[in-house]
């Protein structure tokens, strides 16, 4: 795996050596993120998300262990509340007044679900403008669809444990999407829920299976890391890794700029935790689970509202297709597609950079993006739908589309040699000019 | 193949949603509750600290005991708060003597040690604020069947929570729009969603005595009782954000150290 010139693992001290010929997990981890991971010397920040995706997943993984501790499933009401809160409801509130530190841990697995997300998204964009997930890293791209696919459901799960008026109405609306499929859909979204209405039957089994998926996604995260290790990074020129001269060893260099990236990121993250903890969070959430008051508008967390756009676009029935059905299959195609991506984009070409024509369309993209994560979580009134309707077009144009027909017609602009020359005629260019210096 | 395929089911979807949205929309009827409804009014308390950006701002405890006493006298006929114990109330400045007395000065259901039966006792510290109704059919019976809600969490569950609360309880004195239907039993407030109200005004006028002397306008009771329920809803927010506050001094402290290492690592080396 990697490149020939990867330095080796040599033991100095006697009880490695014993270890390293018994066991290499010193060596495992050396060549993984150590001295013996050869990198490619140019990557920018936005490189460091990947890292940053992993520190966010430990954060959930830490503190959910300990919310777990505390935490009960259970939707049977308490007695004597007035209001027929939960036991599970209840017992988020002891955690965030009785337990010592559990406002804490709770605010920092709420507030870390919406930053593992931000965190992915970018990691996503920046895979997307560098052409992360062309040849030979299609199954690292792929890798990744799937752990996002299980953080959705180990988000949205999660969100309905502690029992408020979203968590109820969300896992009512999102689980009657299953039962658009015709025949049997209404069978599935029963067998899901475990019953005709989310109850206490959908409470334990989302948390038996909330605190299942995360290790699931960690296995997957291995396996993408293990195969990210093959062909190693992309890097911004997308011109291939050639020799020694390309790459830096990831340990020092990366773990230094990795670790600078990290301390940012938690100031970040610490201004929500500590000052804002709710700002992302719905206040009807705090109200309990009330199965005979609908609230006035049903929202999902906000990292799905991209896709609840789409969901909500589709209005008319076409084909005898009921639009339930249409809007269904279409919030799942959205994020499907993603895994014919490396087919689909036919451009050699990997970096952006050197792509004039598909540069616009990508930065479309993003601010597309942007604006059915709006539409998402506005009422589903007018103007908004018509918005999304012609949002969620393009979201679908971009990729089954214009993607596929840009190679054919779009001229790449001329790639560097190596990435050691174009890290060098940077820097020539810099001392030259050192006002344009970045 | 897959090229091929992407672009067909591209052009379906895509012509899918043109045609949804150039198929002309229905009429929409006005919305009656739309073009009444207010946002609520900005208010500042000394918890949102300067700016209001709640960074340094912690609770007036004078305010705070001033709040308790108008959710005492007035709120806790209809509304529980049953995440919130008498112990508790040691946090906004009783001194433990007084939170016995406080406590004492209610009772909670209990059962009878000599016969098993139900009765009621003087509540304890460790007791939560009791129950004004037994049960829910109670609570909707005795208030034209609206359910009072818990107020605990009252402050978080509502968009704006203080300013919200402020504005619905000091909201009552706006006449009726001609084209404003107020059912019989519901009071017009601009600041509920619907703009008809089940509680009716709460608070007038010197209607209690503050213990520290203040004057009792309905102005300063609702500023007072929105301090309370805000301490209520989010009882960890003084230590929340002193804590906050140490985390973020030492991680920037710690991202200078960790830049300039990155530095010193990268020296010399082109990228």
């Amino acid at each position: 795996m990697s490149f020939p010139w990867a330095k080796q693992y040599e033991p100095q001290h006697p009880v490695m050596q014993w270890i390293d010929s018994r066991m290499p997990l010193p060596r495992l981890v050396y060549n993984a993120v150590g001295p013996g991971y050869p990198v490619p010397r140019n990557i920018n920040y936005w490189y460091n998300f990947g890292v940053l995706a992993g520190v966010a997943m430990m954060v959930q993984i830490i503190t959910g262990i300990v919310l777990a501790m505390h935490y009960s499933a259970n939707a049977s009401a308490v007695p004597g509340a007035v209001d027929g809160a939960s036991i599970a409801f209840m017992s988020v509130e002891h955690i965030m007044r009785n337990v010592n530190s559990g406002w804490l841990m709770r605010y920092m697995h709420a507030n870390g679900a919406s930053f593992f997300f931000i965190v992915v998204y970018i990691h996503i964009f920046r895979g997307l403008y560098y052409g992360s997930y062309k040849a030979p890293r299609e199954v690292v791209w792929m890798l990744g669809v799937v752990i996002f696919l299980l953080m959705m459901a180990t988000g949205f799960m999660g969100y309905v444990l502690p029992w408020g008026q979203m968590s109820f109405w969300g896992a009512q609306v999102i689980t009657s999407l299953f039962s658009a499929i015709p025949l049997v859909g209404e069978s599935i979204r029963t067998w899901l829920v475990g019953g005709f209405a989310p109850d206490n039957a959908t409470i334990t089994r989302f948390f038996s299976l909330h605190y299942l998926l995360p290790f699931v996604i960690v296995g997957v995260v291995i396996l993408k890391i293990w195969s990210l290790h093959i062909p190693g990074s992309t890097n911004p020129t997308g011109v291939d890794v050639k020799g020694p001269q390309d790459t830096l060893p990831f340990h020092p260099y990366f773990t230094a700029k990795d670790f600078f990236g990290i301390c940012i990121y938690l100031i970040v993250f610490s201004v929500f935790v500590f000052f804002i903890p709710n700002s992302l969070g719905h206040p009807d959430n705090y109200i309990p689970a009330n199965p005979l008051s609908t609230p006035a508008h049903i929202v999902p967390e906000w990292y799905f509202w991209p896709f609840y756009a789409i969901l909500r676009a589709f209005t008319v029935n076409f084909l005898w297709i009921p639009a339930k059905l249409w809007g269904v299959i279409a919030m799942f195609s959205s994020i499907l597609l993603l895994f014919f991506l490396p087919w689909l984009d036919n451009s050699r070409v990997k970096s952006t950079s050197y792509r004039p024509m598909y540069r616009i369309w990508f930065w479309v993209l993003v601010v597309d993006v942007l604006i059915l994560g709006w539409l998402g979580g506005a009422p589903a009134e007018e103007p908004y739908v018509r918005i999304s309707q012609l949002a969620a077009a393009y979201y679908f144009a971009h990729f089954l589309i214009l993607l596929p027909a840009l190679s054919f017609f779009e001229k790449p602009l001329p790639l560097p040699n190596s990435i050691a020359e174009s890290v060098l005629a940077k820097h020539d260019q810099s001392a030259a000019t050192p006002a344009m210096a970045e | 193949m897959v090229r091929f395929f992407g672009v067909l089911v591209g052009l379906l979807l895509v012509f899918v949603l043109i045609v949804a949205a150039l198929l002309p929309r229905e009429e929409s009827t006005p919305d009656i509750t739309k073009k009444y409804h207010l946002a609520p009014v900005a208010m500042h308390w000394q918890q949102d600290g300067p700016l209001g950006m709640g960074v340094f701002g912690t609770f007036d405890r004078q305010q705070l005991q001033r709040g308790y006493q108008v959710y005492k006298q007035v709120c806790s006929a209809c509304h529980s708060m049953n995440l919130v114990a008498f112990r508790n109330l040691e946090a906004i400045g009783f001194s433990p003597a007084q939170v016995k007395a406080l406590a004492k000065e209610s009772e909670v259901p209990a059962i009878n040690p000599d016969t098993g039966e139900e009765s009621t006792r003087p509540a304890l510290p460790s007791d939560h604020f009791p129950h004004p109704f037994p049960n829910g059919v109670a609570a909707r019976a005795a208030n034209n069947n609206a359910l009072p809600p818990d107020l605990s969490l009252i402050i978080k569950a509502r968009h704006h929570g203080q300013q919200y609360i402020y504005s619905l309880l000091t909201g009552y004195e706006h006449k009726v729009p001609a084209d404003v239907d107020v059912p019989e039993g519901l009071h017009y407030n601009p600041y509920f969603p619907s703009l008809n109200i089940a509680m009716a005004q709460p608070l007038m006028d010197d209607q209690l005595e503050y213990a520290d002397g203040t004057k009792a306008t309905k102005e300063q009771m609702a500023k007072d009782v929105v301090a309370f329920l805000h301490w209520a809803a989010e009882p960890e927010l003084e230590q929340r954000r002193r804590v906050g506050v140490g985390v973020i001094i030492f991680l920037s402290i710690l991202s200078v150290l960790a830049f300039v290492s990155y530095r010193r690592v990268w020296a010399g080396i082109e990228h």
